[in-house]
């Protein structure tokens, strides 16, 4: 079975990179976090890897918006790079941070010609909150990380999370190409923490190769990490892991 | 020091240059329509809390004040592509024109700017600018602001607002009306000027007034014994040697009171102590060690930044816990921001370099629902200083990427003035990077953020009395972090210690520059070149160099062959590292500025020079009085869900669900648990190796109503409460590390003092019972709030006497560890410990109005250390399905927390406990006394006969099961006691902190 190289991107800011190349690597991939900056040197280096993730964090302190710095830097001096990777088959994951700087370099196909389509704002109580939800995978979606998924618990923590789109009939477009595959389940642990819209917790691009999550699946990977867990069976898989070895064994075959 | 902004409201005594020409743009960024903005919402609630009328209207937006761009629609196509955020906001550009716009407060809408004072940090601006570089918009300066617009709001309510809310006059400034500029630059310049003081010929009286008038908190004796030594010198001091001393001899730099002469009469005898701290809490680490012997597992303990203790074969875990008080006062936000970021830099400066694993946040404060006018003047709300206090909390450590995993809440009116504020963090160290020491010929290297005016006098600031003008008095000493400066230094330090590119490192705290070279040149000395440190904004003098303590700086000591990788290695990551000066042989701190000599003092006089201070403690114990148990009228039911609902007590979700707990991915046991994530866990549990099931345990005790009664006994609960909280969830009794935090009033007053020795002599005796080493410890003394009240006296107000204890505990594996929420309907209930008569300190007498009554609860270690190693074997064999500490509010609280954690109810007989010998508990102290190292523990029926024999040979017994019925029933034989439904138990136990 390949194994893939997945480069963990981190930027100043960044502060998931650790325990996201670790879940990678319980996986089954190979590993190696990289500064924004060495990539901006060399981004040839991009060909050295089959999957991207953007980590989770602050990058440049979430300063003007979320996620927005690093964006604007990715779209400067990146964006035909990390397009030219997805083309040829490349997957990129970005986690919370990642989903916000993702959504804002455009790479989940979330632009058109009136501009943008959907981003990611202030949650509607105002704050940064961090607790668990329950999230269900839309069926018959097609995105890579979401394979053979049906729900899964997972921890959030972030400010500005709450998915909103510019109109009735983007979402319905959106909705239609299955670029919003997961939402958060109302009424089960946190519900919709945020107030995003239909409550949309995650969010893929017509290739479904790109995809942006708000919570946090490589918080949910051993056996004690479930907020539960003292009241749980110990014979069970922690749900996060499923998202990286389905990132991981898309390049079984 | 220029401002930027200007109008004929704020009158602003310094000149204004215009370093900077053309046109300045504000942009707006205003809510879109369908979107609400998060300004006007806090103005909004902030209203409501303040009680002022709803009817009135306001409009808010965050804007960027922008110099250098050419046109009106430039700014319209920045604010499009870089600052405004699509759909949800639009965008208004205003020119900003010189002495214009709308000046009378009292028309509709009244429009408010608020900015940051110049030269307070404004990441956001920073982060704009480059942005706008970066894009190729020919920005040259950036200032954010935060517009206002208020409508059908009277004058009076608009100055409450403006005093109570909008704004803190300490960072930030009003500009009333629209906004009128010249320039946005700050800064200007000076010239090397040696000052030199004339101290030899001053007398007694000149001398304290150079002291004063400088903000140097030096005594009449050390003022003689610096006048004494450049007598021997035949020279005066320059003013820059006078404040190398005054900082390091400040009491924040150099604990001179408890680590000084003390002279104590108490109950537990007369004493004479050369070195107070080395006699009392050092002495019990040392007496620990030795008993130890080969089996020792504190690594480095008092001598670093943090304290370093064994984990595995690979790591040692460090902990440090510091005080922010001061500056949280007057900034809650800067001063609860910069706690997190100085203690995190602990962490960085131990040994060669800690991670920062996780943290932990105790806070003291007034209770939240004080009325406004009953506030002295001067300072701000207790729950405008809580929130504040959180947030910066908040953004310093989720920014970080440390999970905040622990911490505490206490209320008491005498924090009115002087709020506290405990920061800790944990680190995990490699071994064999736990020793340093900087070589001669080393080059000295600053890491990080640049040097300001920010923050200077904050160690000599910190060691006085507040008063009700401090604000006006200290701005200096307020600072805002910035996180994210923070972040990248950690991330290249770890990187830079793992290719040993460095032999020693300290962070830059307290004193700045002064404090970290001088004792890392303790031993070598030093020759520093004070122009070379880049510095925020030009014009600074070299004394404000040296002494600034602005954030996010780290001093390193490079050897000159690594210095080339080291820049290689920060310039890759954007981090600003500069060579300041070299370590050179020879015992001297030479401070240079170009050319010439800023001054030149010896290492052994800066160190061992400063004359021993002499202080007399005298401790009585306060007259008994007796609780007025027939006059409690309240029913068990009613008085339990009082407890419950009582600041102290109740649920902190509001505050913990801010904190990211666990980034990092190493969490176990979080802060809230349970069947909802709602119950109150004892402790937090973190694995900070992430392929490692061994774990650490966080967790404090405070007990500051018993220490109205007796600080001995206060200290010794406190020790207890930390260990049974990281006993509760799994930690191994044998392996429990512990710091001190001492937080008192003016030490100066022997009874004050008295109070302090008192608890410090109950650390030691407790400590070495319970087998717990001290590893490190803090203390932040003087804290009295002195203000004129309405009556025209002169009042002040002391807080009480505050020790907080912070336990780091191990768990061996982390999936042995156990929560406090009940499991399974059926198991059974068990009481470990012993209950007894004493109320003294107890919740249960403070709502019953009777705080100060009654005899303080004492510790049986031999006893206590019997339950928590049989409990530590019981949870480790997988026989304790919850377990929870007997804490505030006593056994009917712990129950209680535990049925709504568990959504079970329970059925208890409280006439089943085992009582302290000799006392004879009634219903009231059987349930919500307070003693002392009690838990409950649930056990499946199956497990039950093992469980009992683990414990074998101390107090416990077997009180009740746990229900499928939501329903707490506690029984005193054939009487109901308590009934009461977990709903009910909830809502009072949530109601009280839940802030929207």
């Amino acid at each position: 079975m390949a194994r893939p190289d997945v480069l963990v991107l981190r930027a100043p800011g960044t502060n998931c990179d650790a325990e996201t190349a670790f879940a990678f690597e319980q996986a089954g991939a190979r590993c190696e976090a990289l500064h924004v900056n060495t990539l901006l040197d060399a981004p040839a280096l991009l060909g050295q890897f089959q999957i991207l993730c953007l980590a989770g964090g602050f990058s440049h302190g979430d300063d003007l918006s979320a996620g927005q710095i690093l964006a604007i830097t990715l779209r400067h001096r990146l964006l035909d790079d990390l397009q030219a990777f997805r083309d040829r088959g490349g997957l990129i994951l970005g986690i919370c941070n990642g989903f916000q700087v993702l959504i804002k370099t455009g790479l989940l196909d979330n632009e058109d010609g009136q501009g943008v389509a959907a981003t990611l704002t202030w949650n509607t109580n105002g704050r940064y909150t961090a607790d668990w939800v329950r999230l269900a995978v839309e069926p018959d979606q097609r995105c890579v990380f979401l394979r053979d998924i049906e729900a899964i618990d997972l921890p959030f923590a972030h400010g500005e999370g709450r998915f909103v789109v510019r109109d009735q009939q983007t979402l319905s477009q959106l909705s239609a190409a299955g670029q919003l595959p997961v939402h958060y389940v109302e009424g089960q642990l946190a519900g919709n923490p945020n107030g995003s819209t239909r409550a949309i917790a995650g969010m893929c691009d017509r290739s479904g190769r790109v995809f942006g999550l708000m919570p946090h699946p490589e918080r949910n990977i051993h056996l004690t990490h479930h907020p539960r867990w003292t009241r749980l069976s110990r014979d069970r898989k922690p749900d996060g892991r499923l998202i990286f070895e389905n990132a991981v064994n898309w390049f079984a075959a | 020091m220029a401002t930027g902004l200007r109008d004929q409201a704020v009158k602003s005594a310094e000149p204004v240059p215009r370093a900077d020409s053309g046109t300045l743009f504000a942009i707006e960024l205003h809510a879109a329509e369908g979107y609400s903005s998060r300004l006007a919402d806090v103005v909004r609630a902030a209203a409501r809390e303040l009680g002022i009328a709803s009817s009135f209207r306001v409009a808010a937006s965050r804007g960027f004040l922008i110099a250098g761009l050419e046109s009106a629609s430039q700014a319209e196509a920045a604010a499009r592509e870089l600052l405004a955020e699509p759909i949800v906001q639009r965008i208004v550009v205003r020119e900003v024109r010189e002495r214009e716009g709308r000046r009378n407060p009292a028309v509709d809408p009244v429009v408010w700017h608020v900015l940051p004072r110049p030269g307070v940090t404004d990441p956001e601006a920073e982060s704009a600018l480059a942005t706008m570089h970066l894009s190729g918009f020919p920005a040259t300066a950036v200032r954010t602001f935060r517009r206002y617009e208020f409508a059908g709001l009277p004058a009076e309510a608009l100055q409450t607002l403006r005093q109570r809310a909008l704004l803190n006059e300490s960072i930030e400034r009003l500009v009333e009306g629209e906004l009128a500029a010249d320039s946005l630059a700050i800064g200007s310049t000076w010239t090397f000027e040696r000052v030199v003081v004339p101290l030899r010929s001053a007398d007694d009286g000149r001398l304290m007034q150079i002291s004063r008038d400088g903000t140097l908190s030096l005594t009449l004796p050390e003022m003689l014994a610096i006048q004494a030594h450049y007598r021997g010198l035949d020279r005066d001091p320059t003013g820059i040697e006078l404040e190398t001393i005054a900082q390091t001899w400040s009491e924040h730099c150099s604990h001179k009171t408890l680590g000084g002469r003390v002279v104590y009469d108490g109950p537990d005898g007369y004493r004479v102590f050369g070195n107070m701290l080395r006699e009392t809490i050092f002495a019990a680490t040392k007496t620990i060690r030795e008993q130890l012997g080969a089996d020792d597992w504190c690594v480095s303990v008092f001598k670093d930044n943090a304290g370093v203790v064994k984990f595995d074969e690979r790591h040692h875990v460090t902990f440090k816990v510091e005080t922010h008080n001061r500056p949280s006062a007057i900034e809650p936000y800067g001063g609860a921001n910069t706690g997190l970021g100085g203690v995190i830099r602990d962490t960085l400066g131990t040994g060669l370099g800690a991670k920062p694993v996780c943290s932990t946040d105790v806070f003291c404060f007034a209770p939240p629902d004080l009325l406004h006018e009953e506030l002295p003047p001067g300072v701000l709300h207790p729950r405008r200083i809580m929130q504040g206090v959180v947030a910066g909390v908040r953004d310093y450590g989720n920014r970080m990427g440390i999970p905040t995993v622990n911490g505490a809440i206490c209320f008491d009116a005498r924090y009115v003035g002087n709020p506290m504020v405990f920061c800790g963090n944990v680190g995990l160290l490699p071994a064999g990077c736990e020793h340093k020491q900087a070589q001669p010929d080393d080059l000295i290297v600053v890491l990080g953020g640049r040097t300001g005016r920010d923050g200077i006098h904050g160690a000599t600031f910190s060691s006085v009395e507040l008063h009700d003008e401090s604000v006006t008095v200290s701005s200096g000493a307020v600072q805002i972090g910035n996180a994210i400066t923070e972040k990248m230094v950690a991330d290249v330090l770890l990187q830079a210690r793992d290719r040993r590119h460095f032999n020693a490192v300290t962070d830059c705290g307290a004193g700045g520059f002064s404090s970290a070279v001088g004792e890392m040149g303790e031993a070598i000395g030093a020759e520093v070149w004070l122009d070379r440190a880049p510095l925020k904004y030009s014009g600074l003098t070299a004394t404000e160099i040296w002494i600034s303590e602005a954030q996010e700086r780290m001093v390193l000591a490079v050897p000159e062959a690594a210095w080339g990788e080291l820049e290689n290695l920060c310039q890759s990551e954007g981090v600003e590292a500069t060579v300041i000066g070299r370590f050179k042989a020879g015992g001297e701190l030479v401070l240079k500025y170009g050319a010439e000599e800023a001054g030149r003092v010896g290492m052994e006089f800066l160190h061992q020079g400063r004359p021993p201070v002499v202080r007399y403690a005298t401790f009585r114990l306060p007259e008994f009085r007796e609780p007025d148990l027939a006059g409690i009228r309240v029913s068990h039911a009613d008085l339990l869900l009082q407890i419950l609902a009582h600041p102290n007590v109740a649920s902190k979700h509001w505050v913990i669900r801010q904190y990211d707990h666990e980034v990092q991915g190493g969490s176990v046991v979080k802060p809230l648990v349970g069947n909802r994530s709602d119950g109150p866990s004892d402790a937090a549990v973190v694995r900070p190796v992430l392929d490692s099931e061994r774990a650490i345990a966080v967790a404090c005790g405070i007990q500051t109503l018993i220490g109205d009664l007796d600080p001995g006994a206060m200290a010794a609960a406190a020790i207890d409460e930390a260990i049974r909280n990281v006993v509760a969830v799994g930690a191994d009794p044998d392996r429990i590390g512990i710091l001190d935090n001492f937080c008192w009033g003016y030490t100066d007053r022997p009874a004050t003092l008295g109070t302090l020795v008192r608890a410090a002599l109950a650390c030691h005796d407790s400590a070495v019972a319970m087998q717990t080493p001290f590893v490190s410890g803090k203390d932040s003394l003087n804290n009295e709030f002195s203000y004129t009240a309405a009556d025209g006296q002169r009042r002040t107000i002391s807080i009480p006497p505050t020790l907080l204890i912070s336990a780091l505990g191990q768990v061996p594996n982390a999936g042995c560890c156990v929560t406090m929420d009940f499991k399974a309907a059926g198991n059974r209930i068990y009481l470990l410990g012993r209950t007894g008569t004493a109320l003294g300190g107890s919740h249960a007498l403070l709502v019953c109005g009777q705080h100060g009554a009654g005899r303080p609860p004492q510790v049986n270690h031999v006893e206590a250390r019997a339950i928590y190693r049989g409990l530590h074997c019981a949870i480790q064999a997988g026989l304790v399905a919850s377990c929870h500490d007997c804490s505030e509010g006593g056994l009917a609280v712990a129950l209680a927390e535990m049925a709504i954690a568990g959504d079970l109810g329970a059925s208890v007989d409280v006439s089943r406990m085992v009582a302290i010998e000799g006392e004879a508990p009634g219903e009231l102290e059987r349930l919500f006394a307070e003693s002392c190292s009690r838990l409950v523990c649930e056990v499946a029926p199956a497990d039950a006969p093992i469980f009992e024999s683990a414990l074998t040979g101390t107090p416990f017994t077997m009180i009740g099961t746990v229900l499928a019925a939501p329903q707490l029933e506690m029984l005193g034989g054939q009487m109901v006691l308590v009934e009461l439904a977990i709903d009910e138990l909830q809502a009072a136990w949530r109601g009280t902190l839940d802030w929207s």
